[in-house]
């Protein structure tokens, strides 16, 4: 059985609002990537580690959220 | 002119061509991606261009041309825009709509019309109203004018915490986009400064050389721990 909680938490994923965070965060990988690298497959392979890196960022802190609220 | 040499991790040299910097910093500032092309860098210039002006026009949309605005009046001191102005010639047309409602002028490109408090002298009445279509204020006494949204321009009228004014309109009638299309614009100006560098100075790439005189202080630094 799938718990109220986990409901809730599908709930806020599907809210539109968060899909927001999806474009800031692909353009600020891309960027920041782009001033520590010159080459393009550098750039695209540290924008990806960075993306990677921004959503288990993003994650972390909506789980905590979602522990004290 | 300002040539650049970096070591990759394969080993071959990597060779970039700075040209002027402080001109191809300026370029960078004015128009996103503008530095890079004039060095020659066209697929970083592409990036930017891309990454940082659809950032902010993507935001300065959600946030209906209003998000974007210059302003040190009392109670509205616009902090974002200084951080938004990174983004360079997209953000100017704010500075000129300051200038221009200095005083209490309308602005370029108006947007809406509000009816003032106690337009009609109906002490009742006292709150900004929302916004009217176009010309609101040839309905009014020939006394009275209306408070107008500008494209990029500050709040029109006094701005009140007390009280509902044209910044509280704004946040009532936009909700979270009004936030939402503020970050955008303050992500994407942040953003630029660092491409602006990127011109300026070449990429921040770590290089192997770097790397073995960081793993040297890091050993150099237990060995003193070890010692003492």
């Amino acid at each position: 059985m799938i718990g109220a909680g986990t409901w809730l938490l599908l709930a806020s994923w599907m809210d539109a609002r968060m899909w927001w965070a999806l474009p800031l965060l692909v353009a600020t990988s891309l960027v920041y990537s782009a001033t520590r690298h010159e080459l393009t497959r550098d750039i695209l392979i540290g924008a990806a580690r960075v993306f990677v890196m921004g959503v288990i960022f993003m994650a972390l802190i909506f789980g905590l959220l979602w522990l004290v609220r | 002119m300002v040539q650049i040499e970096i070591d990759l991790e394969d080993g071959h040299p990597l060779h970039i061509d700075l040209r002027n910097p402080y001109r191809a910093a300026l370029f960078a500032w004015l128009w996103p991606g503008a530095g890079h092309f004039y060095q020659g860098r066209f697929t970083k210039g592409f990036l930017f261009m891309i990454c940082v002006l659809s950032l902010f026009f993507i935001g300065l949309a959600i946030g209906r041309g209003r998000v974007v605005y210059a302003s040190t009046a009392r109670n509205d001191f616009r902090w974002q825009y200084f951080l938004q102005a990174g983004a360079g010639l997209p953000a100017a047309p704010a500075l000129i709509q300051s200038i221009k409602t200095r005083g209490g002028s309308d602005p370029f490109f108006v947007l809406c019309e509000r009816y003032p408090p106690n337009y009609g002298g109906d002490s009742g009445n006292w709150d900004v109203q929302p916004f009217h279509r176009l010309p609101a204020e040839a309905r009014l006494p020939s006394h009275v004018r209306t408070l107008k949204d500008g494209f990029m321009a500050p709040p029109a009228g006094e701005i009140d915490p007390d009280n509902n004014d044209v910044l509280g309109m704004w946040h009532s009638e936009m909700r979270h986009w009004f936030d939402i299309g503020t970050v955008f614009t303050v992500v994407a100006g942040i953003l630029n400064i660092l491409a602006v560098y990127d011109a300026f100075n070449g990429p921040l790439i770590v290089t192997p050389a770097m790397r073995r005189q960081m793993a040297e202080r890091r050993a150099a630094r237990k060995r003193k721990k070890g010692e003492s």
